[in-house]
């Protein structure tokens, strides 16, 4: 079956699951008409772009089981190229094809040499030499701010037909008038998609199997005769590669390239919590994940100001729910969802807690 | 008389601050099963694991086929051809029956006659082909771990306490496939606490203490001659 194939034959296992997975991809995939509104789609863009980062990220710690804290780099990494690319290039397709590639292979060649020089200590170390040079590379990054903007970071053009001045037709469809915005739309939703589906394909993959017995016993890999070390380092790169393409998609939708939008730890944390809350191992988790957590951070100030205004005049309740609390009741949802699904919401809905 | 297939000489093995085994000389001819005993912390699994190279010998050669393969990684002893079945026996539980039998193939999918051996000696690992491995019962996952040192044809294989925490009618099932594996001429060393399976299946024998083999002869030498037993084993094997 054509679908079963282009999905790797990875069945989501739940009805539930598979029905809200469904849900997602033709929310995003109608996005313009179903959300109109640019808050909207630029949630629906998030989404996309997230999506296809915290799968990267999964295929590192869920199916790798290796911690890195320099993922985000790569994004940033990708993101800079895209942006670089349009910046010295000129707007043009072929800026950000360009731009993507040198970003993609910056990242590859750095998550290369990370790889060869700490994935034979043990993963602990790992984890805090990737937290080294993720640090280094941002304070890289707002130093030569001839090149990068420095912390101001630099907007750029993109190319002509993705503007909302280009106009497709004249008229509207649904009442979304048929502009570069919406090709930008798809532009993002596509390239997404495609790398979500490529990164199936790689878990699905004999090469995936590898990955997941190493995740589960290292020393057994080895004596069945894999060298743990070089397959480690590939999936360091692979997913450090589609980290930089998902920046660089990033980048062309904000137009803009910064290191608090495409750098900086917070996004690393984010990204963390997306797998995590989705459920490790598992690339649906990835769906899911950042799904609920893109659309917690764009609308819970707004659900916690109507929250306020609604318990005005009772004690307490009205600066609980004050919108400026909101990081406060994203970490309750977070301790809440690791506490009653350990699992992940995709391992709780296949039943595996 | 030629090399045999796998030869220790004075092979000193150090866990940490531990100095484990204590100038191990061993000689595992070619075809056959070569049995290891000795009481609890002799050494038996640590000599397994310097086999396959999960810990590093501090002094002395492995050799193996012919080739010096001390300072060789593990997985390219592997790729030589030394299966390992460890005591814990270290399936990997996330993955399916068959996606741990095509890992452990490697060169290409598990099919044909050794294929068809397998699921002969073990008919629950057909049942369980595309379920997880972490649901089957002990017995069959000792019977995964085994299969998976079948699949491929492997110059030495390297079995550690298979009938550990087994029922006594899985041990006999295990015993019989252990005997066809060894009847297709494979070269087998094992550890074995289990004195009657050792007798059943060792054609050779050699008995660690504190790090040493200070025993090594035919099987049947051992197995006839009470005295000796009790000198070398002393009470340990009275337990089984």
């Amino acid at each position: 079956m054509f679908f079963g194939r282009l999905i790797s034959g990875d069945r989501p296992g739940s009805p539930i699951l598979a029905i809200v997975l469904i849900a997602i991809l033709l929310g995003l995939a109608f996005a313009p008409f179903l959300f109109p509104g640019t808050r909207s789609l630029d949630t629906a863009a998030r989404i996309c772009i997230f999506i296809a980062l915290a799968a990267s990220y999964d295929l590192l710690l869920g199916y790798t089981g290796i911690v890195s804290f320099a993922h985000v780099m790569f994004f940033g990494i990708g993101a800079y190229g895209a942006a670089l690319g349009l910046d010295g290039l000129g707007r043009g397709f072929g800026s950000i094809a360009i731009g993507a590639a040198g970003g993609a292979v910056a990242a590859a060649a750095l998550a290369f040499v990370i790889g060869l020089f700490s994935l034979r200590v043990r993963a602990i170390f790992f984890a805090m030499i990737t937290l080294a040079v993720a640090s280094a590379f941002a304070v890289m990054v707002s130093q030569f701010s001839d090149i990068t903007g420095g912390e101001d970071g630099f907007s750029f053009k993109v190319p002509r037909e993705l503007t909302p001045a280009f106009k497709i037709a004249d008229g509207k469809l649904f009442g979304v008038s048929l502009n570069g915005k919406l090709l930008l739309y798809y532009f993002v939703f596509t390239g997404c998609l495609v790398l979500f589906l490529a990164l199936l394909r790689v878990v699905n993959s004999p090469f995936g199997r590898v990955l997941q017995a190493i995740r589960e016993n290292d020393f057994r890999a080895e004596a069945i005769g894999f060298r743990v070390v070089r397959y480690r380092i590939a999936a360091t790169c692979l997913s450090a590669v589609a980290a930089a393409l998902a920046g660089s998609l990033f980048a062309v939708w904000l137009r803009y390239a910064g290191p608090d939008a495409v750098l900086s730890f917070e996004i690393m944390v984010d990204v963390l919590l997306m797998v995590v809350i989705g459920g490790m191992g598992t690339m649906w988790g990835a769906v899911i994940g950042a799904t609920l957590f893109v659309i917690a951070q764009s609308y819970l100030r707004e659900v916690m100001g109507a929250l306020s205004d609604a318990t005005e005049g009772a004690p307490l309740l009205p600066d609980l729910f004050n919108p400026d609390r909101w990081l406060l009741w994203l970490g309750v949802i977070f301790v809440l969802s690791v506490y009653f699904f350990p699992t992940g919401v995709v391992g709780r809905l296949r039943g595996k807690d | 008389m030629s090399e045999p297939l796998l030869r220790l000489a004075g092979v000193h093995t150090h866990i940490g601050r531990y100095h484990i085994l204590h100038g191990v000389d061993l000689s595992v001819p070619e075809g056959g099963v070569t049995m290891l005993l000795g009481r609890n912390g002799a050494g038996k699994t640590t000599t397994l694991r310097t086999v396959i190279g999960h810990w590093r010998t501090s002094q002395g050669t492995v050799r193996f086929a012919g080739e010096d393969i001390t300072a060789w990684p593990t997985p390219r002893r592997a790729r030589a051809g030394i299966a390992d079945v460890p005591e814990s026996m270290g399936i990997f539980t996330d993955l399916t029956v068959e996606e741990n039998m095509v890992l452990a193939a490697r060169a290409g999918k598990p099919e044909g006659p050794r294929l068809d051996a397998v699921f002969k000696a073990f008919p629950p690992l057909r049942t369980f082909w595309k379920n997880p491995a972490g649901n089957l019962s002990g017995g069959q996952k000792q019977m995964l771990s085994v299969a998976r040192a079948m699949i491929e044809p492997r110059r030495l294989i390297l079995i550690d306490e298979p009938s550990k925490g087994l029922a006594p009618a899985i041990v006999r099932s295990l015993v019989e496939a252990l005997r066809a594996l060894k009847d297709t001429g494979a070269t087998i060393l094992m550890v074995e606490q289990n004195f009657s399976v050792a007798r059943a299946l060792g054609d050779s024998v050699a008995v660690m203490d504190e790090g040493r083999v200070i025993h090594a002869g035919p099987m049947a030498e051992l197995a006839e001659n009470r005295e000796m037993q009790e000198r070398l084993m002393g009470l340990s094997l009275e337990a089984h």
